[in-house]
């Protein structure tokens, strides 16, 4: 049994209506525990419609999801316990901060799950500590942080619900690359040390080739599904779905397509230098 | 020619600040050029830029649009005509509910006669390929048309530089295509000068001349290929070089004699094919 099951999910917005959208569309998929899942697709391909399923903040029109099993949508307990189990931070989750103190707005999960006082401070100071906030910021109005640093309060404060599944739309968008690069290592390092799963939804083909499994979304359907090297290799697909190739995997169609004899899964750049090396090695092309 | 833009020592700090967001700044842009602007978060991009079009005026050393000093009253209105600003989010940039009548916002208030009007946001519409979306709703477009809505706002105004701030953040990569192609044509067609904030490499590498900030300093200026091929000091500014600069990179270490010009994916390719032949 997978950890999240959606079962034939399909959600039409503004239903009987002229402006009547499938955005998600009898769709089913499975993700296990532990996974680090890029979930990929072009502005209106449903990614966000369908992260909001996850944690029930959206209902489906048809279908529904199952986290360990059980229909998160069954009772209002149900929703509620899908809503602390899986976080999800928005896009720009910065603008979602309200509370007077960081330390409050990061508290702000915990305390709804009626936890001890102490417990929830243990959670605020370890979840602060994990996106690298330092505790003389605690008491600072979040409006008066930098952008990066009320990126990470938001991200502490769904961290501090301590969740199984962790769902990030966009995390890294308007972070200058020191900023993206030091975000995904603390988040990978979250998820090794507390055995969770991510779900990263992203436009970034750099930060997609590093999951471990692809999930491509257009119109509300998934048209591929597979770790990077096999997703990348689809590159007319991925076109066709308005989206990026990485560049050395779109370097790499060019070279085959010039002749030269690369093998098929290229995606990053050390593999590319690699594979153009060792033909280097053999003394060139063999014509 | 004469710049279009010449800023001479500026700097600026913001109240409460711990330092300068622009510590003496300099720089000359010559009409029609495509200028990527480069730097980490903080760098003073965004600063630079609300300095053009007299959002922000310098504390000490000056701002000059088209000889025009932007600390003098009198010439705000035909600096903020002369410069255009497009910023990141589409959504803060958008007021009217048809597409035709946000482009026409700007005009309306400066009383231009109605039948120019429509001329000039026909002819907008038509630069950024949204003539076909005039009636509709702006907020069922996706980020890439929002964002081109908005130059066009912009192009109807006539202006002859253009300021972006990080356009292409919040967009797929379907969106960025579209939004920096129309830039990009805008200059190369119209020789509308162009100042680009970006993040995203790829975009820089289409530009004319890179500048990268530091610290409130512009600390590299040259083409794409010269600041490209200074690797290691773009890494230890906190920033990335190109993928096909890292390639080239590699691949010269290990020997090979590839030019770090080659900096869009086909110039990588062709390269490469070469060397290998």
């Amino acid at each position: 049994m997978s950890l999240l099951e959606l079962r034939n999910l399909t959600h039409v917005y503004s239903r009987g209506t002229p402006f009547e959208k499938v955005a998600i569309d009898h769709l089913d998929l499975d993700i296990g525990a532990g996974e680090t899942l890029g979930l990929i697709g072009h502005t209106g391909s449903g990614k966000s419609t369908l992260i909001s399923h996850l944690n029930a903040l959206l209902k489906p029109t048809e279908g529904t999801v199952l986290f360990s099993g059980e229909d998160i949508y069954s009772s209002k307990a149900a929703m509620r316990h899908a809503r602390f189990r899986v976080g999800v931070v928005f896009q720009y989750p910065e603008y979602q901060l309200f509370e007077e103190t960081v330390y409050a707005d990061i508290a702000y999960g915990p305390k709804n799950q009626r936890l001890s006082q102490q417990e929830i401070d243990r959670r605020v100071r370890e979840a602060a500590a994990f996106v690298g906030l330092s505790e003389d910021q605690f008491n600072r109005s979040p409006l008066e942080l930098s952008g990066g640093q009320k990126r990470r309060a938001a991200i502490a404060g769904v961290l501090a619900m301590e969740p199984e599944v962790l769902v990030l739309d966009e995390p890294t968008a308007g972070l200058d690359p020191a900023g993206r690069e030091d975000l995904l290592e603390k988040l990978f390092a979250w998820k090794d040390a507390s055995g969770g799963t991510i779900i990263l939804v992203t436009h970034d083909m750099s930060i997609a080739n590093r999951c471990e499994r692809l999930v491509v979304l257009e119109s509300g359907r998934i048209v591929l599904d597979g770790p990077p090297e096999i997703v990348f290799a689809a590159s007319e697909q991925l076109r066709g779905s308005g989206l990026d190739l990485p560049a050395a995997a779109h370097i790499a169609g060019l070279l085959r397509r010039a002749g030269v004899d690369l093998p098929a899964a290229i995606y990053t750049v050390d593999q590319l230098a690699d594979a153009i090396l060792s033909l280097r090695g053999k003394g060139g092309r063999p014509c | 020619m004469d710049p279009i833009i010449r800023i001479k020592n500026l700097t600026y700090t913001y109240p409460d600040a711990p330092g300068p967001a622009l510590d003496g700044v300099s720089l000359d842009v010559a009409p029609g050029t495509f200028v990527a602007v480069l730097g980490s978060n903080g760098s003073g991009k965004s600063t630079l830029a609300k300095h053009l079009n007299a959002i922000l005026l310098p504390q000490s050393g000056k701002v000059l649009v088209d000889g025009m000093d932007t600390i003098d009253e009198g010439s705000l209105l035909p600096i903020r005509r002369k410069v255009g600003m497009v910023f990141q989010n589409p959504d803060n940039q958008i007021v009217a509910n048809v597409v035709e009548d946000d482009v026409a916002f700007a005009l309306e208030n400066l009383g231009v006669e109605p039948r120019e009007i429509r001329r000039r946001v026909d002819e907008a519409l038509k630069q950024v390929g949204m003539y076909d979306f005039r009636l509709h709703a702006p907020h069922l477009l996706s980020g890439g048309q929002k964002q081109r809505v908005a130059i066009a706002g912009v192009l109807a105004m006539g202006p002859e530089v253009l300021v972006l701030d990080e356009p292409t953040a919040m967009l797929d990569p379907r969106g960025r295509r579209e939004v920096v192609g129309t830039v990009e044509r805008l200059c190369r067609e119209k020789g509308i000068t162009v100042l680009l904030i970006t993040h995203h490499m790829d975009e820089a590498v289409r530009a004319d001349r890179v500048l990268i900030m530091d610290h409130g300093h512009i600390v590299m200026d040259g083409t794409p290929a010269e600041v490209f091929a200074r690797a290691d000091e773009l890494r230890a500014l906190s920033l990335t070089v190109p993928d096909t600069t890292a390639l080239i990179e590699k691949l010269n270490a290990a020997g090979m004699h590839l030019p770090l010009s080659a900096l869009t994916p086909e110039a990588c390719a062709a390269a490469i094919k070469e060397a290998l032949s």
